[in-house]
């Protein structure tokens, strides 16, 4: 409890300190905003308090964060964070008393399922018009924004790969060969967005039947299926399991780690999702929910999520593609149809369920 | 006046008194009785409330899959089970009754993995037996490579018995080390070889802790989540079921029928518990002799190797996982650091939050969890409203942490209920640690109390004492060790405990506990590790600093005992 007193006593002093200063504090940020900004984003003394259900990786959600509680230093942000599907399962199961107050990058699949069920309310965010059309939903005003594309990426372990005298996988079709037997970690598709969008891509390239009949042979080389979409790039750098199915940025960032791995974009095309925002439709709307929903697409939050994701859904200007992606990442997306996806998605993560997903018995 | 005062002031404090009683058995008839009930509910009802039986039993026992998990929880749990109340009942008897040195170190290391949340033994096989594991790579191509199939029942069963092992040693040691030694010389009296008394007197005469032991070992196992999420792979067990139905799929009614499975061997363990505790009792008699030790080499020397290899698998588990904590990227770069510890220790982190928590808990559910012990045993209280106090302290025993989680999110966790505001607090985490961990506090309190002289009682009020004036004078000083090493069981638990809490905890109070499952489940193997070394040294800390005091206590309070003997 003594804790508490200190920090409450410490809060105090730092509130009263900035409340003395306020003025000049203020003006700073102010010119630094407009030297970067599109509207003028000064500090607000809006204040109030947030739901915002995310599955923004944990890492990244922080730095996303600054901007917004630079402008908004009164405004409580409660950040709950899952896997996509767990999100998606949570803000379903919540329908009727609703929690989340607003939906932040989450997989534009799961957001057309709940639009599906009457749960987006429809929100044109501050400068809605920069955003590339096929980046938002097609209602007007929309129900979903997006923010940025990911896409699936083979992660693969080179340090391991020599050892065995493997080569390096470099399409779908080469994870399924007997030599990668047991080497290969994936997102289980009913809670990870980047297990789903990849099940998914293979589903939309390959047609129904033949997607199928890959999966049963890759199910034979899986060593785990894991529960979020950047564990087997995890497990990929640490050679826990030297392949691994993950997405583009959760690989390059064990790169920069010094982790020996590469990261692959599969030949055939990469699948991919995007995520988005909502707003949630609820009996009070909180107006700061509005006010999120309008940072999230602002230049900020934009440059950061940049770092992170070489696809944004605003086009930038000189901006640079992330070390580790391909010249132009957006050749690399097969053709997909988001709005399929979303429709087939409870088939497919049932079918998918009941093929692999009661394996219950340890790999002999 | 006076006199009429004198007369009604006894009855004064048996009303204060009934009425604390009164107030706080409603308190556990909401924070225990009702949520079950709320349980039970869910099991045999649809999603819109009706009633619908045993369906979702039926569906749960038609799905393959989920009978696959059912029957898997068994096997894994008995072959735990085994193993730990062997090496436990070894161990013990090592301690107890044989004469090798070094036994206050033994125990020492045989309680340590009490102060680590279940996941480190996970973790640490991982660091050990994993793919890139010191063991299965022999250390890095020193020594032959030595691989096991760790993801599956082996992993689970291995991180199980390192996480059971300390509570069948203690209840296995406190059997062993009460024995009536003139059934010994009366059996070698009548010839009977060291074997034939082991099996003859020995092993029946600790029975009862033989039972409650293997219960609850079985239960442990059963109902632990920890170490099937970090080595389990793909090997389902009900634990993991469950979180996966509640979390994954959010599917309450399913949820609640896998949590009413959950309790099955819990209330049988409960009830054998509570038998074995009455018969024990009745052992010994005032004629009885202490165990005498004999020499005998050879059973020491076993007993040395038993007992250093035990140890050294438990100090070395912890090492490895405080190892793996401190390598910057394993296995390919092994210069230590401490970059995952990067701001563990911010004031909003988790390891803050679980401070502030297992502190709170410890407070509140020492003081409350006193003044129950001390109302339902020295009070005059109404006989009836104690008995059934009594009861229902008792039954936190029988609910094992994942099953109280879900039943206070089910419970709390409705708009249309009252208390449904303290849901997404830290209260609701405090309230769910202290209920969790509340009988093993409250039965150590009763038997403290116990020890103490009623006549404390008798005297103050023949003389017009108040009884909250005795008590905070007299019982609360005399009873500080007692106090303190509640406080203690409050806190270490609060610190380690994930079952319960992963159900619960607020999006911006997240424990240190839930933070490592996290962390493993977003594959960060060395953040998760390094969380766990921080709850482990925090808890040793703790623990040390409250021994100190508890000490000094003592010796005081020796002296004062001593004194008012002469």
């Amino acid at each position: 409890m003594k804790i508490k007193w200190n920090v409450m006593a410490a809060t105090l002093v730092v509130t009263s300190l900035l409340a003395g200063c306020g003025a000049p504090k203020t003006e700073g940020t102010a010119s630094s905003s407009s030297q970067t900004g599109s509207e003028a984003a000064a500090v607000s003394n809006a204040s109030g308090e947030i739901n915002v259900y995310t599955a923004i990786e944990d890492e990244q959600i922080k730095t996303y964060l600054t901007s917004f509680k630079e402008q908004y230093p009164d405004i409580k942000v409660n950040i709950v964070r899952d896997s996509t599907g767990i999100m998606t399962a949570k803000l379903i199961a919540e329908k009727d008393n609703p929690q989340a107050d607003v939906i932040w990058g989450l997989a534009a699949t799961s957001l057309l399922v709940m639009d599906d069920r009457k749960m987006l309310e429809s929100y044109a965010p501050k400068g809605v018009d920069r955003v590339l059309p096929e980046f938002k939903d097609k209602a007007n005003p929309p129900k979903w924004v997006g923010m940025d594309i990911w896409e699936t990426a083979i992660i693969v372990n080179k340090a391991e790969m020599e050892k065995r005298n493997l080569p390096i996988p470099q399409s779908y079709e080469d994870l399924v060969k007997p030599e990668y037997k047991g080497l290969i970690a994936m997102p289980h598709p009913a809670s990870s967005g980047t297990g789903y969008l990849t099940v998914n891509a293979l589903h939309q390239l390959y047609g129904k039947d033949k997607a199928w009949a890959y999966m049963d042979k890759l199910h034979e080389n899986i060593m785990v299926y894991t529960h979020s979409g950047s564990k087997p790039a995890k497990m990929a750098s640490s050679g826990e399991a030297p392949i691994g199915i993950s997405y583009g940025y959760s690989g390059i960032h064990e790169q920069k780690k010094g982790a020996p791995v590469e990261v692959v974009f599969p030949k055939e095309g990469s699948g991919w999702d995007m995520e988005a925002s909502a707003l949630v439709k609820k009996k009070d709307i909180k107006p700061e929910a509005k006010l999120f929903l309008d940072w999230a697409i602002s230049d900020e939050p934009m440059k950061e999520y940049n770092k992170n994701y070489a696809i944004l859904s605003i086009k930038q200007e000189g901006s640079q593609i992330p070390e580790g992606y391909k010249q132009d990442p957006v050749s690399q997306l097969t053709k997909l149809d988001l709005y399929q996806a979303a429709r087939d998605r409870e088939g497919i993560l049932a079918e998918w369920e009941q093929k692999y997903g009661s394996k219950a018995e340890p790999k002999k | 006046m006076d006199t009429w005062l004198k007369r009604i002031r006894p009855d004064a404090n048996q009303w204060s008194q009934n009425a604390i009683i009164v107030s706080m058995t409603i308190a556990l008839l909401f924070a225990i009785l009702l949520p079950l009930s709320e349980l039970m509910i869910k099991a045999v009802t649809d999603q819109n409330g009706n009633f619908i039986g045993l369906m979702h039993f039926a569906n749960y026992f038609s799905t393959p899959a989920l009978v696959m998990s059912l029957w898997n929880s068994i096997q894994v749990s008995a072959v735990t089970t085994m193993i730990a109340v062997t090496l436990g009942f070894g161990f013990a008897y090592a301690l107890e009754r044989s004469a090798i040195r070094g036994k206050w170190f033994y125990r020492s290391v045989a309680l340590l993995p009490l102060f680590a949340p279940s996941m480190l033994h996970g973790l640490a096989l991982i660091y050990l037996f994993g793919n890139q594991g010191l063991i299965s790579t022999g250390f890095f191509g020193l020594l032959p490579e030595f691989r096991i199939e760790l993801y599956g029942p082996i992993g689970i069963v291995m991180a199980e018995v390192l996480y059971t092992f300390p509570q069948a040693f203690l209840m296995l040691s406190v059997a062993l080390a009460s024995a009536d030694y003139r059934m010994y010389e009366a059996a070698e009296t009548l010839g009977a070889s060291k074997w034939r008394i082991f099996w003859t007197v020995t092993v029946p005469g600790t029975r009862f802790a033989l039972f409650s032991a293997i219960f609850v070992c079985f239960v442990l196992t059963f109902t632990d989540f920890g170490a099937p999420k970090v080595v389990g792979g793909q090997y389902n067990v009900l634990a993991t079921d469950l979180y996966k139905q509640v979390i994954g799929q959010q599917n309450m009614q399913m949820g609640a029928a896998v949590g009413v499975l959950l309790l099955i061997p819990a209330v049988i363990s409960f009830v054998i518990d509570r038998i074995s505790q009455r018969k024990q009792s009745g052992w010994l008699s005032a004629k009885s002799t202490p165990y005498r030790i004999e020499r005998n080499k050879l059973r020491d020397g076993l007993f040395y190797v038993l007992c250093s290899a035990v140890s050294a698998v438990i100090i070395g588990i912890i090492l490895v996982a405080i190892y793996g904590s401190l390598v910057k990227v394993w296995p390919y770069n092994l210069s230590l650091s401490f970059a995952h510890y990067e701001g563990f220790l911010d004031g909003q982190g988790p390891f803050m939050t679980s401070l502030l928590i297992a502190f709170a808990t410890a407070l509140i559910g020492t003081v409350a969890t006193f003044l129950f012990a001390y109302l339902i045993e020295k009070s005059r209280g109404n006989r009836l409203l104690r008995q059934s106090a009594y009861f229902l302290s008792m039954l936190p025993l029988a609910l094992p942490g994942l099953v109280l989680g879900l039943i206070y999110v089910f419970f709390f966790n409705n708009p249309n209920q009252p208390l449904h505001g303290i849901y997404g607090t830290i209260w609701i985490v405090i309230l769910c640690n202290i209920v969790h961990f509340y009988s093993v506090s409250f039965l150590t309190m009763t038997s403290g109390l116990k020890k103490l002289d009623s006549e404390f009682e008798a005297a103050s009020e023949s003389m017009n004492v108040p009884w909250y004036r005795t008590l905070l004078r007299v019982t609360v000083p005399l009873s500080l060790p007692t106090i303190l090493e509640v406080f203690l069981y409050y806190f270490i638990n609060s610190m380690v405990t994930v079952s319960a809490i992963i159900f619960l905890y607020a999006p911006d109070l997240k424990p240190a506990a839930v933070a490592i499952v996290n962390k493993e489940d977003s594959g960060d193997i060395a953040q998760a590790a390094a969380m766990s070394t921080l709850i482990i040294v925090a808890n040793l800390l703790v623990r040390t600093a409250v021994m100190w005091i508890s000490g000094k206590i003592q010796r005081r309070t020796d002296t004062l005992l001593v004194r008012t003997k002469e």
